[in-house]
């Protein structure tokens, strides 16, 4: 598996340049990648997540903002351009900062939260092949990245000088302490198997025994805690205790606006997005095609494998993943802070120590 | 505990035993007029005497008599067990003040407010004896008889017919 | 859970400032909650926001005039103000009420009552973070807001009900319509039952919390669906039946504690959804067999009562609504007061809250379902 920053540098190699100014161009060109990906995500998942939430609480969501021209009429992908319409709204309202604010912390941290977004996405993998860097720990790479966030929105919550954004972070930093466990020892299950955590190997794994998720009972108990604790990393519903509309007004969030808002935002949809790849590369088999599982025709299945087809059963995992999420969302309550607590301590964490233990069982027994 | 259903006369009967002296009834009324001097005492045993048993108070109304600047009250009260039913009157002058009786049903505390908000009847040893719905500084009791609308509040002009909108 | 050990540690007080401008206090309710970290340990509602001085009004108005007034009271349910105030009314002036009339009102009170308990419903989703189920409700009472369009032309602030009669007779196909309605919502119930009532993470929020004993709720004054989820069986239509609802078979359904203890949010919430069940059962029933007749012809001239007082009350959706009006014998009240059931529901909020965290506060203001409109007055 070879990392999009050497191939840039093979690539820049016939030009002579000095090994810094090179690096510098092919992290700049993956940065920007990354940006843009990220945007057109959020614009893409907020408007379908309006959509889903609209046919879900039987009204029409956005219809009236059109991209070229095109509206779309009253049919489903009716006002197709509101999100983009948001988006120039966003930018361009006024950016207010209370006077009794800590400035300087309240501007750095929303892009705390945005770096930490931003920096993930360097071990996260889209195809065969196809990542920014290959690390040899890479799992724990994207872990331990993933949750930088959350110092961004308690340095939003302090900084924003409101009792209700205090409170958002303050249950913020409860929160993290809760899933995080639970999210790294069900983590280690794939990875105790594989041996590796790289997560070249960990898909190289899959494609010659089976998807994890299929491996064992126990993979599939912890394929559920590690959803159930990624909701909780990107602050979703019934896990959006931070920013609790109907206590917290908007928790963390209160005192922002316009731009430093809309970071936020593209913040939680890039999280949404990690989560996902992160659990269908670890669990659902990466980017294999999920031809192989059914092995209906032999011959044919060969044709779904390639980069290509990669990106597209990854994207299709992940993807579907996300609705999965927005589903969630448009369902259920929201929990109360000392009952994730109580879930992640006292039903997640003994059950993760459980599957592991019994997972190390079996790999002695048939390793 | 007993469940039948008593009248106003009957209820008379039984609270005329002990406070003969602070009650007054008017045979063909509904109601029953009680001294505030005894009004503690009386309200401590309608809720308890177990013939009456009263522990539900509806509502507190206060009313102006419209002379000699002489307030009343009407508490009326349900009984859950026996579904029976009584008003009671209190009238006092507006330098008397009325034993509050909050601490025996919740549902005093908030009415006692509002006749002290709306009419300035004062209560005693009430826990938490301030208006509740008009501001802590409105001048005067706005539904007294008397009560005039004050040009300004705050300097903001108080509104008094609707030329003030058109 | 509730009622923490105090002792161990007990940092510095917060006092936090709910409203009135806040997502879920439902209306302009200011809270100034002393809290201890999550924990709250003192609540004060502060009303008055939305004070519209409906007494003072009522003493320069005539009889008749008030019952718009009674509309703005409790805006989600005008229909049962402007009924009971009209039923005070009638006991004043001791006139008899023909029987068209009397079941044109009753199939509005538990129309009313239907569309009352959908937004409580749907707005206590809401605050414990449901958000779909109020949209269903909202859509559902819009049929309903469809039908008194139909009826007098208003959707909320309907002055329908006047002392003597109604305003408006039946429209042509209004009883059709109804029944059409009717065969729609009842098996919608069941989807309400279903995203809500047994969904894990609602019960877990709501079941065991805010607990109202039957002691605290009749000492506090506590009435309607409220006092009922706390197991007691009191319901106006059936104790002291007014109006003919006497002539209508139906059950008042309790808190039985299913989910925790008797008279959490739970129970109070599940005693809305079965009073829907029932409002169908009598409005069933009385679609069946109005009778036919004039609505205007008891309606009086003059409205002028003798001296005299009368306390009157009624099981609105959100309790027992009293009206305490004193006559001087002229054509306008001289003393008019409402007992609002809002007003006492809200007055037990501080005593049961106390001890539970922020995000109970909330889950245990919305299943009072308050209405500040007729808290204030």
């Amino acid at each position: 598996m070879t990392s999009s920053i050497d191939t840039l540098l093979l690539t820049f190699s016939p030009l002579n340049l000095p090994y810094s100014v090179a690096v510098m161009i092919s992290i700049l060109i993956n940065g920007v990648f990354i940006f843009l990906l990220m945007a057109l995500f959020a614009t893409v998942a907020v408007y379908f997540e309006r959509k889903v939430s609209a046919f879900m609480q039987d009204r029409l969501g956005p219809m009236e903002a059109g991209l070229f021209g095109f509206k779309g009429g009253k049919k489903f992908w009716g006002g197709i351009g509101q999100t983009i319409a948001d988006a120039i709204k966003l930018l361009t309202t006024e950016d207010i900062l209370p006077n009794d604010a800590d400035k300087k912390l309240m501007i750095i941290a929303p892009f705390i939260i945005f770096m930490g977004a931003l920096l993930t996405f360097i071990g996260i993998p889209f195809s065969d092949g196809i990542i920014i860097s290959n690390f040899n720990i890479g799992v724990f790479y994207v872990m331990a990245m993933s949750s930088v966030g959350v110092i961004g929105i308690i340095l939003a919550g302090w900084a924003s000088n409101n009792k209700w954004s205090l409170y958002g972070a303050m249950r913020s930093a409860a929160q993290i302490i809760s899933y995080e466990i639970p999210l790294g020892l069900s983590i280690l299950l794939p990875v105790l198997v594989v041996g590796s955590l790289e997560i070249g190997d960990i898909v190289g794994w899959q494609a010659e025994h089976r998807w994890f998720i299929f491996h064992s009972p126990f993979m599939f108990i912890a394929f559920f805690i590690f959803f159930v604790s990624g909701l909780a990393e990107t602050n979703r519903t019934p896990f959006d205790i931070p920013e609790a509309e109907s206590e917290l007004v908007a928790g963390w969030m209160t005192e922002y606006s316009g731009f430093r808002w809309a970071i936020f935002f593209l913040s939680e949809y890039a999280n949404m997005l990690i989560v996902s790849i992160v659990a269908s590369v670890l669990f659902l088999g990466g980017w294999l095609s999920p031809m192989r599982i059914f092995n209906i025709f032999p011959e044919s299945w060969l044709f779904f494998d390639g980069v290509l087809w990669g990106i597209f059963w990854l994207f299709t995992k992940a993807l579907f993943l996300v609705f999965v999420m927005m589903w969630f969302r448009w369902t259920f309550p929201r929990l109360r802070v000392d009952q994730l607590m109580h879930l992640c301590w006292k039903v997640f964490i003994p059950f993760a120590l459980a599957n592991l233990f019994f997972v190390s069982i079996l790999e002695l027994i048939f390793s | 505990m007993d469940n039948k259903k008593l009248n106003v006369n009957e209820i008379f009967e039984i609270i005329k035993v002990n406070f003969s002296d602070s009650i007054n009834f008017t045979e063909g009324d509904s109601f029953i007029i009680v001294s505030h001097k005894k009004w503690h005492e009386i309200a401590e045993f309608i809720k308890d005497d177990s013939r009456l048993f009263f522990d539900y108070l509806m509502c507190i109304t206060s009313y102006d008599k419209e002379d000699k600047k002489t307030y009343g009250l009407a508490f009326n009260f349900k009984s859950t067990i026996n579904h029976s039913y009584l008003e009671i009157r209190i009238e006092v002058c507006d330098e008397d003040s009325v034993p509050s009786v909050s601490d025996l049903w919740g549902s005093a505390d908030w009415h006692e407010r509002e006749a002290f908000d709306m009419m300035g009847i004062k209560f005693e040893n009430h826990p938490n004896f301030k208006r509740i719905l008009l501001p802590e500084d409105w001048p005067g009791y706005p539904l007294r008889k008397d009560f005039e609308t004050p040009e300004y509040y705050r300097g903001m002009l108080v509104p008094k017919d609707k030329t003030y909108w058109e | 859970m509730s009622n923490q050990d105090k002792s161990i540690i007990k940092a510095e007080e917060m006092i936090l400032n709910m409203g009135p401008q806040h997502p879920s206090t439902h209306g302009v309710l200011r809270l100034k909650i002393h809290t201890d970290g999550e924990v709250v340990s003192k609540i004060e509602p502060i009303m008055g926001y939305l004070h519209r001085c409906f007494e003072k009004h009522c003493e320069n108005l005539s009889y008749e005039q008030i019952v718009p007034y009674t509309d703005r009271c409790d805006y989600l349910a005008s229909m049962h103000m402007n009924h009971s105030y009209a039923i005070a009314v009638e006991k004043l002036l001791e006139i008899e009420i023909p029987e068209r009339v009397e079941y044109i009102r009753i199939i509005v009170a538990e129309l009313q009552r239907i569309a009352s308990h959908l937004v409580a419903i749907g707005a206590f989703g809401l605050d414990v973070g449901a958000i779909t189920p109020f949209t269903w409700a909202l859509r559902d009472r819009e049929r309903i807001l469809d039908l008194f369009e139909m009826l007098c032309g208003a959707r909320l602030l309907y002055n329908y009900i006047w002392p003597g009669g109604v305003s408006h007779d039946l429209a042509p196909k209004f009883v059709h319509h109804t029944n059409e309605f009717l065969d729609y919502f009842e098996p919608m119930i069941k989807e309400y039952d279903q995203i809500l009532s047994g969904n894990i993470i609602f019960v877990e929020r709501t079941a065991d919390v805010g607990i109202i004993t039957p002691e605290v709720g009749i000492n506090f004054g506590v009435t309607g669906p409220s006092l009922r989820g706390s197991g007691l069986s009191h319901d106006l239509r059936k104790d002291e039946p007014y109006s003919i609802y006497d002539k209508f078979d139906f059950d008042v359904p309790v808190g039985k504690g299913m989910m925790g203890s008797v008279g959490d949010c739970w129970d109070r919430y599940w005693v809305r959804m079965r009073e829907m069940e029932e409002s169908i059962r009598i409005l069933r029933q009385a679609l069946g067999r109005i009778p036919s007749g004039d609505v205007h012809s008891a309606i009086p001239k003059k409205v002028r009562p003798s001296k005299g007082e009368i306390y009157s009350r009624y099981e609105t959706a959100r309790g027992d609504v009293g009206f305490y009006i004193r006559s001087g014998g002229k054509n306008i009240p001289q003393r008019l007061k409402m007992r609002s059931p809002a007003f006492c529901n809200l007055s037990v909020f501080s005593e049961i809250s106390e001890g539970w965290m922020m995000s109970d506060v909330i889950t245990i203001l919305g299943s009072l379902d308050i209405v500040l409109g007729e808290i204030d007055r």
